[in-house]
């Protein structure tokens, strides 16, 4: 069995449901990722696993034990906000033993603890520091450490990043990875941002207005959406639509074009609508590129991103992304330039709702 | 030429206040005859009811304070973080001593704590000053509520408590160890208002037949010349020597004010 279970949980605030039957199993030391737009729900199954909100219906066990009647201070959970929500009178030593003397650890095995905490997020010389001397990025490890400093069951964090500057974002989640794996601790980590999500998660959730739309591993997430919502959401992947002109030739027509999928699509007939994704890495309209597909459109526009130039060309009705890589010598194309994107069938993802 | 006007504004309102309190120093100094003399405080402080009721104003002002910090911390916070709603409501409450005179109030307690009453406070001496403590706190409800609600809008309470509870923290821990600190400064606000209300308040002690020091002042102040002048100086200074650490004590705050 699996150490942190949610089952079949429901979570309505009055008339509204915000939960509908939401089902994960965590493993020991994974790292999950619940990943959603803002309203998704995201926060609310975080706060029931930590008990300051009681699924309306549904299971929650974590290591065996039936989380539901258990308040939220007899859950042994660490919860880091996005709001830091350090303790304003508390210098960071007295921060990060705040959860130990709540336990009645004695005094010298808190500092020892507090001690090897702060060596952890590298902030040993700080420790006199209150709360307010600090910058967002260093609040936020030393609530990393009073989080963790207690040897939780289980690691919450609500969007931990959102407040800090876009490189102290990056530095920061990779140092909360690496902790998180060196002390092997169950995490759940939530986030709108699908880079952070795709980079650091073992597995990621996928929401979707209160559901989990996709569960997997970030490369399945990324490469195989299994559904419209997480395709657009996740990566920067390209909708295009299409009619089926034969299904068992696996042919589509997008605007005036056609172009064959690499396999029949089943359960659809002639003249019906089809979604197709397109990830922006797949496709080239560099000279004498590889693909047996290709697709003529016209420029909308360029934007160069440093290493690479994202393009955006209109086909049909649609407008695909696609990427290709600075080069030098090579001058990007310009809006109203008529290209020819060249990729492979294989690539072409089938969206089913 | 506009400056000119704000200035007599400024002088007008400082004289205003100053003259009588000038006047009164003056006068309390001039016991003995032709010369300036603290012959009149030497009185006051020597006079045994003063030592006795101003020492029992002292100790009920500091059981009221306890009282209220105790019933008003806990009701802010919880109202706060678990009624936001109800706000308002609460506010309102608190508000009512400053509407309701005290002799109202103190009335009713004795009408509702009669000896003949199902908790016939005013029957023995204790009681009596355990009521006499209830009124205290209730004139100085107002003043209490509103700066310990303020203090508490300077911290996020409902997050605050959450990390507090994902750490282990149970109530009794969060109010003691997180709450009172963080409005700390705001209680002492209160704390020293309520002092000052306590120490100069009659209504109440006179009524409830307690010897307090509004009382005694009064009845100095009935029978004497130069004394009252003293005593009043000396209850002025009281009150302002609160209203200094209030101020005192917003200026050692030792945490910032929280980023907005
Ligand atoms: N206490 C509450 N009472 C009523 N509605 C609530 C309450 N808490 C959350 N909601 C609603 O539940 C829905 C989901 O909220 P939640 O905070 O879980 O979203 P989220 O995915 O965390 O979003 P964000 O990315 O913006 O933080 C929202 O529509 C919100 O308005
Ligand atoms: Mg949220």
């Amino acid at each position: 069995m699996s150490f942190l279970s949610l089952t079949s949980i429901k979570k309505s605030f009055g008339p509204v449901h915000v939960v509908h039957d939401f089902n994960m199993d965590i493993e020991k030391g994974e790292f999950v990722s619940f990943l959603g737009p803002s309203g998704c729900g995201k926060t609310t199954v975080l706060r029931m696993i930590a008990g300051f909100e009681s699924p309306t219906s549904g299971k929650i066990v974590i290591n065996g034990r039936d989380q539901n009647s258990l308040k939220p201070n007899q859950r042994n959970i660490g919860m880091v906000f996005q709001a830091y929500a350090l303790f304003p009178n508390m210098n960071v030593h007295d921060n990060v033993a705040f959860g130990l003397k709540v336990a009645g650890t004695d005094k010298s095995e808190t500092d020892a603890r507090v001690k090897q905490m702060l060596g952890l997020i590298k902030l040993e010389h700080l420790a006199d520091r209150f709360p307010y001397q600090l910058s967002g990025g260093q609040q936020q490890r030393v609530a990393l450490a009073r989080a963790i400093a207690v040897k939780p069951q289980v690691l919450l964090l609500d969007e931990p990043l959102s407040a800090l500057d876009a490189k102290i974002r990056v530095s920061l989640r990779e140092e909360i990875r690496q902790i998180q794996q060196q002390l092997g601790i169950t995490t759940v980590f939530v986030t709108h941002d699908q880079e952070e999500a795709l980079s650091i998660s073992d597995r990621i959730v996928v929401m979707n207005a209160g559901r989990a739309d996709q569960i997997g591993t970030p490369f399945e997430i990324y490469n195989t959406p299994s559904t419209r919502f997480v395709a657009s959401f996740v990566g920067t992947l390209s909708i295009i639509e299409g009619k089926v002109a034969d299904p068992a030739a696996g042919a589509v027509t997008i605007g005036n074009q056609q172009i064959a999928l690499k396999d029949p699509i089943a359960g659809m007939k002639g003249g019906d609508s089809i979604s197709l994704a397109l990830r922006p890495e797949a496709g080239s309209i560099a000279e004498g590129a590889k693909g047996d597909t290709a697709l003529a459109g016209e420029v909308v526009s360029t934007s160069f991103l440093g290493s690479v130039i994202r393009t955006r060309l209109r086909v049909g009705g649609d407008v695909i992304s696609f990427d290709m890589f600075n080069n030098p010598g090579v001058a990007p194309p310009v809006s109203g330039d008529n290209v020819t994107l060249r990729f492979a069938a294989k690539d072409l993802l089938v969206i089913r709702e | 030429m506009k400056k000119i006007w704000a200035w007599g504004a400024l002088v007008f309102g400082l004289l205003y206040f100053t003259l009588p309190l000038i006047g009164m120093t003056n006068f309390s100094l001039k016991m003995r005859r032709g010369e300036y003399s603290f012959d009149a405080y030497q009185k006051v402080f020597a006079d045994p009811r003063f030592q006795e009721t101003f020492t029992y104003s002292v100790m009920q002002a500091l059981f009221t304070i306890l009282f209220g910090v105790l019933l008003v911390v806990p009701t802010a916070y919880w109202v706060r973080l678990k009624l936001p709603r109800l706000r308002p409501v609460i506010e309102f409450i608190t508000l009512l001593p400053l509407v309701i005179p005290a002799i109202v109030i103190v009335f009713g307690y004795i009408r509702l704590y009669n000896t003949s009453s199902w908790l016939p406070l005013t029957g023995s001496l204790t009681g009596t000053n355990i009521l006499l403590m209830f009124g205290y706190a209730t004139l100085a409800l107002p003043y209490m509520y509103r700066a310990v609600d303020t203090g508490l809008r300077t911290i996020d309470v409902a997050t605050l408590t959450e990390a507090a509870q994902s750490l282990g923290a149970g109530w009794a821990t969060i109010l003691a160890k997180i709450i009172l600190p963080n409005v700390l400064v705001a209680v002492l606000s209160g704390a020293f208002l309520t002092f000052a209300i306590v120490i100069g308040e009659f209504t109440m002690a006179a009524l409830l037949n307690r010897p307090a020091f509004g009382p005694y002042m009064q009845l100095l102040g009935a029978n004497r010349a130069y004394e009252p002048a003293a005593l009043a100086v000396i209850a002025f200074g009281i009150t302002w020597g609160c209203l200094g650490l209030i101020q005192l004590v917003s200026r050692f705050q030792k945490s910032a004010p929280p980023k907005a």
